[in-house]
């Protein structure tokens, strides 16, 4: 008893608050690599995804962050020839064991995409797929699935008149926010965002910033940016990656982002968070 | 000003002279092409108009033909024969396509999904003459005569690779992210090729299914030995004669697509070739019918796929 107690006291005074706060852990990488055939495309990642707060993935151009961000999902599945090993938690347990449902795992971690892909379907046949593969068929209950995940996703005053219009008729930001509108009606735990404002404009791209700051409240959120100045905004914590000598995608420092971004241990963190290179 | 400079400021007159001359060959050049190709298409269009257009009348579309000498009488069988023939086809040919398209589509690299792609091409490239004899040995022998649903399976067989494989393209330009947002919402794979993948490529798939609806349409050949022609097919006697016995739908649709008919490509071919003057002025009427009929069909689909996209963009 007393060992551990001391361990766990060792823990706090010699690590940073990262690990301290390990009971918080809603997902967690362990030893995790990705292979594409027999490219490695990632080596070794080990990362804990703290509850309600925003964690960015940052690194140069095919470091892997996408890769990465589809691992907590198991969307690699869905790439052929790929394989995963190592551990990947949600809220403790293993999900990369061939007895998960993959189908609840996806509806649990939610995905939105780079660019907006609404479904060629009207606004809320788009928000009502997710929920209608659960089987809820109940106009009511639809409704109000689709008025509550507009409105969490802050669109609703945007289109309550026009529900029934293709989502394809909404300008871009306005589709970005009706596919994390899509993501948020299966209610998810975590939401995994790859690069959501990369091709919105300025405005468009804020709203989805400040959408990520309520939304925390409720979920938590994983987001891989190239936009340096967005991750500092944003997160609460960062995982730097970088590419080895193999051209495959390792973890080099996560931390806490103003640590990152003021005082990072590594020096090629440094050099790219004050763009230097990448 | 360098020396480069001077140069290019004296050569700057002669080059845009000749810049402009050679654009204008050019130019006059490609337009007189594009005028030569579609010299043929307006004559056609034109002569068949012409030769073909005074023998229609309402009579050409509603009696079936009278006997040589008689004058009057119309192409109904044809009509009706190519409205049965098609729509046996599309039964046939699509529902397989479109699933076998699927498959391509999702598993390219499979060696199923290569000898689909091979075996498709090579379907593609059989002359249809040839469908028409397989379809005599498969179907026409055991069933000891000629009917139209042997020549519904000879027009499917011609219809399938440009199903499957304007299908398959349709659906490999969706982009991948639909899949993908699908997918992440936890969709099965059916799922999402059913609500998500096929209605965002349904304009491109209905295309292709009209483009192969208009080969098969004015197809003779793989009919020569299958549907073989019948001057007397009247669907509408069919199917009072069926109602008087009391027979149920199913029997009168087997009669239907159990015997000989005819279709327009079919009957054109026929009477072009009777030395009977009439015959041969109608089978001008016939050509000019079969035009309208492909064309109506192209303009449906346009209008469709038209109103679709418009409902899509909002």
């Amino acid at each position: 008893m007393e060992t551990k107690i001391a361990v766990s006291d060792t823990n706090h005074d010699t690590n940073s608050t990262v690990q301290s706060a390990e009971s918080d852990n809603k997902m967690e990488m362990k030893n995790l690599s990705v292979f594409y055939g027999k490219f490695r495309a990632l080596t070794d990642i080990n990362v804990a995804i703290q509850t309600n707060k925003i964690t960015a993935i940052i690194g140069p151009s095919g470091c892997g962050k996408s890769t990465l961000l589809r691992s907590f999902n198991r969307m690699n599945d869905l790439t052929a020839n790929s394989r995963m090993e190592g551990g990947i938690f949600l809220d403790g347990e293993n999900i990369n064991t061939s007895g998960v449902d993959v189908v609840d795992v996806r509806r649990r971690v939610g995905m939105v995409f780079q660019r907006p892909n609404p479904f060629p379907k009207s606004i809320y046949d788009n928000v009502a797929y997710g929920p209608r593969l659960y089987g809820i068929r109940r106009k009511s209950d639809l409704d109000g699935i689709v008025e509550r995940s507009l409105k969490h996703a802050a669109l609703w005053d945007e289109v309550k008149d026009k529900l029934h219009q293709s989502g394809l008729s909404l300008s871009g930001g306005q589709q970005q926010r009706l596919c994390i509108a899509r993501a948020l009606a299966v209610e998810p735990e975590v939401i995994l965002m790859d690069e959501p404002a990369s091709a919105l404009d300025p405005i468009s791209t804020l709203r989805i910033e400040e959408l990520m700051h309520d939304l925390v409240k409720d979920y938590t959120i994983i987001i891989v940016t190239h936009n340096m100045q967005q991750a500092a905004r944003v997160s609460d914590y960062t995982a730097m990656m970088m590419i080895d000598d193999k051209r495959s995608g390792r973890m080099i420092e996560f931390d806490r982002t103003q640590t990152i971004f003021t005082n990072p241990k590594d020096k090629r963190t440094e050099d790219y968070v004050t763009g230097r290179f990448g | 000003m360098t020396k480069f400079q001077e140069l290019i400021a004296k050569n700057q007159v002669a080059h845009l002279r000749q810049r402009k001359l050679v654009n204008a060959v050019m130019l006059s050049l490609t337009g007189l092409m594009t005028l030569l190709a579609l010299v043929p298409l307006f004559w056609i269009v034109g002569y068949v108009i012409y030769r073909g257009g005074h023998t229609i009348n309402l009579a050409f579309f509603t009696q079936l033909p009278r006997p040589l000498g008689v004058t009057g009488g119309g192409v109904l069988h044809s009509i009706e024969g190519t409205i049965v023939l098609t729509v046996l086809s599309c039964l046939f040919a699509i529902p397989p396509g479109v699933l076998a398209a699927f498959y391509a589509a999702r598993n390219p690299n499979t060696p199923l999904g290569i000898v689909l792609r091979f075996s498709t091409d090579v379907l593609a490239g059989v002359p249809s003459v040839v469908m028409g004899l397989f379809v005599y040995t498969l179907i026409v022998v055991p069933m000891k005569h000629f009917s139209g649903l042997a020549g519904g399976v000879a027009l499917a067989i011609l219809m399938l690779p440009t199903i499957i494989r304007t299908t398959e393209e349709m659906l490999k330009l969706v982009p991948h992210t639909l899949r993908e947002g699908s997918l992440g919402l936890g969709a099965p794979e059916w799922k999402t090729s059913l609500s998500v993948m096929f209605p965002a490529a349904l304009n491109g798939i209905i295309t292709g299914f009209f483009l192969a609806i208009a080969r098969a349409t004015g197809e003779t050949a793989p009919l020569l030995f299958t549907a073989l022609g019948n001057d007397n097919f009247n669907v509408g006697l069919i199917v009072k004669g069926g109602v008087q016995a009391h027979q149920d739908v199913f029997t009168i649709l087997g009669r239907i697509i159990n015997q000989p008919v005819d279709s327009l490509p079919l009957t054109l071919w026929k009477y072009a070739q009777q030395p009977y003057p009439e015959r041969v002025e109608q089978s001008w009427g016939v050509a000019l019918v079969l035009m309208i009929f492909v064309l109506l069909i192209e303009i449906f689909a346009r209008l469709w796929i038209e109103s679709r996209k418009r409902r899509l963009q909002g």
